[in-house]
C-alpha cells in the first residue's frame, strides 16, 4: 500500500534469462519465434487498419483528389497544407476547439478533483457514492448528446422549465451562438467529470496515512497539509488524467454532431467537425486529408507528452 | 497490486486519525461536505433519472410545460415501440440492437484473441524497440476517428466493405487491439515469470507453460479486458455512422441518433431506446468496477 502508484509499462527484468536450456532445443530461438508469432497478427492488423489508411491519407493530402468527382489525382505539392494553415476558417475552428478543450478540461479537473476530495473524506458510503458518480462516463456519447439535447430544448426542455419556475429567463441553449458552445462544454463536463474524479480518487486513497499523522503532530494547518502533502502526491496522476482528457476532447466529434451539428452558424464547429464537413460535405478529399494529417500530428505530440509523464510517474 | 474502487472503499477514511483537538468545528463542516456531495450527486444523476422518467411517460406528459416531475401516467408503450414495429413484427431499432450485439461481440472476441498473446509476448520477452512498439500501438488508438474514417471509407469502397458488418467488425477490432494489449500487459506483468520457468524445468515448452499455467491465471483479467472492449465497441458511433447506412447493417448508436432526423421527434421513444441501449453497459461496467481506472485510461494507469 505504501508505494503510491505502479504502472504497467516496461518491466525489462522479466526476460526469461535464468531458464536453463531445455534438453535438445534452443529455448532462445523458440522464444523469438513465439514473440513473432504472438505479436505479428496484432501488428499486421494495426498496419492494415491504422497505418496504411494514414499513409494513404498522407498521399492524398498532396493531391487534389475528390472522392465524389473521381478521376485521377493530381499532385499539388504542399498546396493543401498552405491552404489550411492560412485559412481564416480553420483558424476560427482552432480557436473554438481551444476554448472547448481548455474550458471543458479545466471544469472537469476542478469539479472532478473536488468530488474526489469530498468522497475521500467520507467514512461511509464511499463505494455507493463512487459508483453513482461514475454513471455518466459509461454512457455512449450518442445517448448523452441526445438526452441533453432534449433537456436543453428551448420549448419543452426541463432545464428551461426549471428556470421558468424559479422565475428566471428562458435561454435558447443550443440555438444561440454563445450559449451553444457553453452548452457543449457543460455536457462534456457532465460526462467526463467522473473520469477525473475516478483517477483523482485513486491518487487520494494512495496517499500514505502516516504523512497526515506526522503533519497532525506538527499541528500543520489543513490548507498546509493539502498544499504540501495531498496536492504534490496526487498531481502527477491527475496530470495524466488531464492530458488524457485533453486528447479525447481534441478529437471529439460525436457530441458535436448530435448536440449542435456545429451550429448555430459555425459557433460550435470544432476541428474534428470541420474535417468531416470538408471531407463528406465539401468532397475535397485531398484538402480534408491534409487537414487530418495536421490533426494527427497534434495528437501524436500530445500522446508523446502523455507517455512521457506516464513513464515519469512509473519511475518515481 | 491492484487497489480498486471497491477496495478503496474498504480501506476506510484517509484521515480518520485526526486527534479530537483538531476537530474544532469539524461537525458543522462535515455536514456541509455531505450536503455538497448530495447536491453534486443529484446534479450528476438528474439527466439519467430524467431519461428513465421520460421513457415511461405518456407522450402528453413528455411535452408538458412546465415539466412534470412526479404526477405523470406510467406507460410501457415506448419500450414496446423500441422492439416491435407499429404494424407488428420487429422494429428497425431492434434489428440495430441485434447488429450491435453481433458487431461488438465478434470484434471483442477477435481483439482478445489477437491482443492477449501479444500482451504476453511484450511482457515476457525482450522485443526489439519494445517501448517504441508499445507507443506505436497506443497512438493508433488515439487517432481522431474522423480523420481515420476518410481513408478507411475509400479503402472499404474499393474492396466492397462499405455498409457491411464485417467492415465494422474489422475496424472495431483494430481499435480494441491496442487497448487489449496495454490492459493485458498489466495483468501479465502481475503473474510472475517464474511460474513459466518452473514449468519449463519440468519439461514443458514455453508455449505449453503459457497455455497451461499462465493463461488460467489471466482469465479474470481477460474477462475484465473483454468487457471493456465490448463497452467501447457497443458505444462507438463515428465509424458506425460513416461506414454503414442500411437498416439491416446499422448498429444501435446511429439508429438511435437517426430517431431525431425528422421534423417531430418522439422523445419518449428516444428515451426508451437510450435506456435499453445503456442498461447493459451499466451492468457490465458494474461487473468490472475493480478495473475501472485501468480500463478507462486504456490500460495505462494501474493501481
Amino acid at each position: 500500500m505504501s508505494d503510491p502508484v505502479s504502472l504497467t509499462t516496461e518491466h525489462p527484468g522479466q526476460v526469461a534469462s535464468a531458464t536453463p536450456p531445455a534438453p535438445g532445443r534452443s529455448s532462445r530461438l523458440s522464444d523469438r519465434w513465439l514473440t513473432v508469432a504472438f505479436t505479428s497478427p496484432a501488428l499486421l492488423l494495426l498496419l492494415a487498419m491504422s497505418v496504411f489508411p494514414l499513409l494513404w491519407a498522407l498521399y492524398l493530402s498532396f493531391t487534389d483528389y475528390s472522392a465524389t468527382r473521381g478521376g485521377p489525382a493530381h499532385f499539388v505539392g504542399f498546396e493543401n497544407y498552405t491552404a489550411i494553415l492560412t485559412s481564416a476558417q480553420v483558424h476560427q475552428r482552432a480557436l473554438t476547439t481551444l476554448i472547448y478543450v481548455v474550458g471543458a478540461v479545466t471544469l472537469q479537473t476542478v469539479l472532478g478533483f473536488a468530488i474526489a476530495y469530498l468522497i475521500s473524506r467520507r467514512t461511509h458510503g464511499r463505494g455507493l457514492l463512487t459508483t453513482l458518480f461514475l454513471v455518466p462516463m459509461m454512457l455512449s456519447p450518442v445517448v448523452v448528446g441526445l438526452f441533453w439535447r432534449f433537456m436543453l430544448d428551448a420549448q419543452f426542455g426541463v432545464i428551461n422549465s426549471m428556470l421558468g419556475s424559479l422565475g428566471l429567463e428562458q435561454v435558447e441553449w443550443l440555438t444561440r451562438q454563445r450559449t451553444a458552445l457553453i452548452s457543449l462544454i457543460v455536457v462534456d463536463t457532465w460526462q467526463w467529470t467522473p473520469f477525473i474524479m475516478l483517477i483523482a480518487l485513486a491518487g487520494l486513497t494512495a496517499v500514505p496515512k502516516y504523512l497526515y499523522e506526522a503533519a497532525a503532530i506538527d499541528r500543520a494547518s489543513e490548507w498546509f497539509r493539502f498544499r504540501t502533502i495531498t496536492l504534490p502526491l496526487v498531481w502527477p496522476l491527475l496530470l495524466i488524467a488531464v492530458l488524457f482528457r485533453a486528447i479525447e476532447a481534441f478529437r471529439l466529434f460525436d457530441l458535436v454532431y448530435i448536440l449542435t451539428s456545429g451550429g448555430p452558424g459555425v459557433s460550435t464547429e470544432t476541428l474534428s467537425f470541420h474535417v468531416y464537413k470538408v471531407a463528406f460535405l465539401g468532397f475535397n478529399t485531398g484538402t480534408a486529408s491534409a487537414y487530418g494529417i495536421l490533426m494527427v500530428l497534434v495528437v501524436l505530440v500530445l500522446t508523446q507528452l502523455y507517455l512521457r509523464y506516464l513513464n515519469k510517474l512509473k519511475e518515481d | 497490486m491492484a487497489v480498486s474502487v471497491g477496495e478503496a472503499v474498504s480501506t476506510g477514511p484517509v484521515r480518520d486519525h485526526t486527534p479530537p483537538a483538531r476537530r474544532f468545528g469539524g461537525r458543522g463542516r462535515s455536514v456541509l461536505e455531505v450536503a455538497l456531495l448530495a447536491v453534486l450527486a443529484v446534479v450528476m444523476l438528474f439527466p439519467v433519472l430524467w431519461m428513465i422518467e421520460t421513457s415511461i411517460k405518456e407522450n402528453r406528459d413528455v411535452y408538458a410545460i412546465p415539466a412534470k416531475f412526479f404526477d405523470f401516467k406510467v406507460t410501457m408503450d415506448h419500450f414496446k415501440d423500441v422492439f416491435f414495429a407499429s404494424g407488428g413484427g420487429r422494429s428497425a431499432l431492434s434489428v440495430s440492437f441485434l447488429n450491435s450485439v453481433v458487431v461488438a461481440g465478434v470484434s471483442t472476441v477477435l481483439a482478445t484473441v489477437l491482443g492477449v498473446p501479444a500482451a504476453w509476448a511484450y511482457s515476457r520477452f525482450a522485443v526489439k524497440a519494445k517501448k517504441d512498439q508499445l507507443f506505436f500501438i497506443l497512438s493508433t488508438r488515439f487517432m481522431p476517428p474522423v480523420v481515420v474514417v476518410i481513408p478507411i471509407f475509400l479503402m472499404y469502397r474499393q474492396v466492397g466493405l462499405i455498409d457491411t458488418k464485417l467492415g465494422l467488425i474489422l475496424i472495431y477490432t483494430a481499435f480494441n487491439v491496442p487497448f487489449t494489449i496495454w490492459m493485458m500487459k498489466g495483468f501479465v506483468d502481475e503473474v510472475p515469470a517464474e511460474y513459466e520457468d518452473a514449468a519449463m524445468l519440468d519439461g514443458y515448452t514455453r508455449l505449453q507453460a503459457f497455455w497451461r499455467f499462465t493463461l488460467p491465471l489471466l482469465l479474470p483479467g481477460i474477462a475484465a479486458t473483454a468487457v471493456f472492449a465490448l463497452i467501447f465497441s457497443w458505444n462507438e458511433f463515428v465509424f458506425a455512422i460513416f461506414l454503414t447506412s442500411s437498416d439491416t447493417v446499422r448498429t444501435a448508436p446511429p439508429a438511435i441518433a437517426g430517431l431525431i432526423g425528422g421534423t417531430t421527434v418522439d422523445w419518449g421513444l428516444v428515451a426508451a431506446a437510450s435506456v435499453v441501449f445503456a442498461l447493459p453497459v451499466l451492468v457490465f461496467a458494474y461487473l468490472v468496477r475493480k478495473h475501472l481506472v485501468a480500463g478507462v485510461t486504456l490500460g495505462a494507469v494501474r493501481r
